[in-house]
């Protein structure tokens, strides 16, 4: 009978080959960090409970009954609207100026390059109220050419409505804004895939459509992203033109019944969703339009990466 | 794409291209026959890839012409002068070309078999089907059949540079022009896409070629250009060019690539 080798914390100690030492499983160190981070994620969630649940001020009874009432989803309902036609009119705009901005023709620049600077000098509060009183500055809105007898006008007042001057102030705001993030993406572009493009003789238009293009997406989507969320948030600047979405809404609400943070709650509830909402447009784009860039590990391209290294070159006549 | 011996299918004639004061193509005029391999030479800064790049327009001349078939290109005359042609007519005639570039500039969103077939479905409206099909076929013919799905980021240089090759001629090119193709490569991916260019040239190509192989040069043209400071140096048979130049410039360069031994250098 022999006694068992002496070990130290289970290992013996004339593993002399280190057999029995390379057996042991691998596990995750904890360390003094794991243990601290671990202590700060469960402080800030006691504080987040007391802050949430365990204050009465919030009245969640109230936040939840305005949630989906019917005056609420109205005022939701036309932020959507307004966000969808404002971006939508805001990006043609957009590809439209940043296309002006690089072309060829002197003209064509600088007028993109004026119309970028005057919106970027604009508070688009000020861009808001300007369009809503437009008809002040300008009675009659016509087609034609300056001085001589306009072909076709009509009462600025007739075409200018809160609904229509807020989605054409905050668009020409989100058109300069989007065509210099454009104007970006073209430039992060590596100058040989124009040239290949050239070289495969692409019309230019074909070429940004089905290759450069999707490169473009790629590359602004995130900063895309920002300014569609910001003017979702920027729709309730039309507030000061009359225009009812979910803010003001929110705002006449508190006015009457003083429940200044259940309403304001509400309000921020809504937006956290929209904002969820966009941020998962945005993750879809960029897996949508990052093809070719991240590395895919499949199985099937760890089998075909194995033979790769064999590959030569079979040329067929 | 074999044609008769001694047809000359692309002639520049006094080319020139200037970049502020540097003349960076000065005076050049060349004949390329059909068939052909022509390899431009020479030290770098000496005007090779302008050239190249003149031929299918990716550079504007400043002086000379350029003609394929005995038809200008790039230009139209005018009343007493010429202007450059229209982008459309411009585009339909670097169609004759296939351009393959130094660092590859694949589609980086596209697979290797959606790189080849991108031309003939957008330019050349090719139905997908078909367009996938010869694709295969052209990947095939450069050795990489079995890569047609992968993205240019999961291949090596070498083969994205052979999937360059195959998107070039996919197009159907009458004149291959390459740009020192195997300039990015690392060394032992190099005769994996010289082995590609041989079989074209082989198979009749016309090919018009800047590259510092030197051994490739001299086993492959059928003429070999050496450029220094935008001119033509000398042009010549390989053996003879690359073995006994007749200029001191020529000999110079020559004994820095290792072709002649430094003792013959002057």
């Amino acid at each position: 009978m022999t006694a068992a080798p002496p070990t130290t914390r289970g290992i013996p100690v004339d593993d002399v080959s280190g057999q029995s030492v390379a057996a042991l499983p691998i596990k995750q160190r904890v360390g003094v960090g794991s243990w601290l981070s671990i202590a700060l994620a469960v402080f800030v969630g006691l504080v987040l409970i007391e802050l949430l649940i365990f204050n009465d001020n919030w009245n969640w009874d109230l936040v939840f009954s305005y949630l989906f009432s019917q005056v609420i989803l109205t005022g939701l309902l036309n932020t959507i609207v307004l966000t969808v036609l404002t971006t939508v009119l805001g990006l043609i705009l957009g590809v439209f100026t940043a296309w002006c901005r690089m072309s060829r023709l002197v003209v064509l620049r600088t007028f993109a390059l004026l119309y970028i600077w005057l919106m970027r000098a604009m508070p688009p509060l000020v861009m808001l109220l300007l369009v809503f009183f437009w008809g002040a500055l300008v009675p009659r809105l016509g087609i034609g050419i300056p001085f001589l007898p306009p072909i076709f006008e009509v009462p600025t007042n007739e075409l200018i409505s809160r609904f229509s001057a807020a989605i054409i102030g905050l668009a020409i705001y989100l058109g300069a804004y989007s065509a210099e993030i454009i104007r970006g993406g073209v430039l992060s572009l590596q100058s040989g895939q124009f040239e290949a493009c050239r070289a495969l003789g692409l019309p230019p238009r074909l070429a940004y459509q089905k290759i450069l293009g999707p490169q473009l997406i790629r590359v602004i989507t995130p900063s895309m992203a920002n300014e569609v969320i910001t003017i979702f948030k920027s729709t309730s600047l039309v507030s000061v033109i009359g225009y009812t979405e979910l803010l003001t809404t929110v705002q006449t609400i508190y006015a009457r019944n003083f429940e200044t943070i259940p309403l304001l709650t509400v309000a921020v509830i809504w937006y956290l969703v929209l904002t969820s909402l966009a941020m998962v447009g945005q993750s879809r784009l960029e897996k949508r339009f990052g093809r070719g860039f991240a590395r895919r590990s499949t199985k099937k391209m760890t089998s075909v990466q194995a033979t790769a290294t064999t590959g030569t070159a079979n040329v067929g006549h | 794409m074999s044609a008769t011996e001694n047809e000359t299918l692309l002639r520049l004639v006094h080319v020139s291209k200037h970049f502020g004061d540097l003349k960076a193509v000065d005076d050049v005029s060349l004949d390329i026959e059909a068939g052909s391999v022509t390899c431009i030479v020479g030290p770098s800064g000496s005007g090779k890839s302008t050239l190249l790049r003149t031929v299918n327009m990716m550079e504007s001349l400043d002086g000379g012409a350029i003609f394929l078939r005995g038809q200008m290109i790039g230009h139209e005359l005018r009343r007493g002068h010429r202007v450059p042609v229209k982008a459309a007519v411009a585009r339909r005639q670097t169609l004759n070309f296939g351009m393959v570039f130094q660092h590859f500039n694949l589609f980086p969103n596209y697979t290797a078999l959606e790189n080849v077939a991108a031309g003939p479905m957008l330019v050349r409206r090719t139905n997908k089907k078909t367009a996938h099909g010869a694709a295969r076929r052209y990947l095939e013919q450069v050795g990489l059949g079995d890569r047609a799905d992968h993205y240019p980021s999961e291949l090596s240089g070498g083969q994205q540079q052979r999937v360059a090759i195959a998107r070039a001629l996919a197009m159907e090119p009458q004149i291959l022009l390459f740009d020192e193709p195997t300039s990015a490569l690392d060394p032992e991916l190099v005769n994996e896409v010289l082995a590609v260019m041989r079989g074209l040239a082989d198979a009749g190509s016309t090919m018009l070629v800047v590259t510092h192989e030197m051994r490739f040069a001299e086993e492959v043209a059928d003429e070999i250009v050496m450029m220094d400071a935008g001119r033509v140096v000398e042009r010549g048979a390989p053996a003879q060019i690359i073995h006994t130049p007749s200029t001191p410039r020529a000999r110079k360069f020559f004994a820095s690539v290792g072709t002649l031994a430094p003792s013959e250098a002057r």
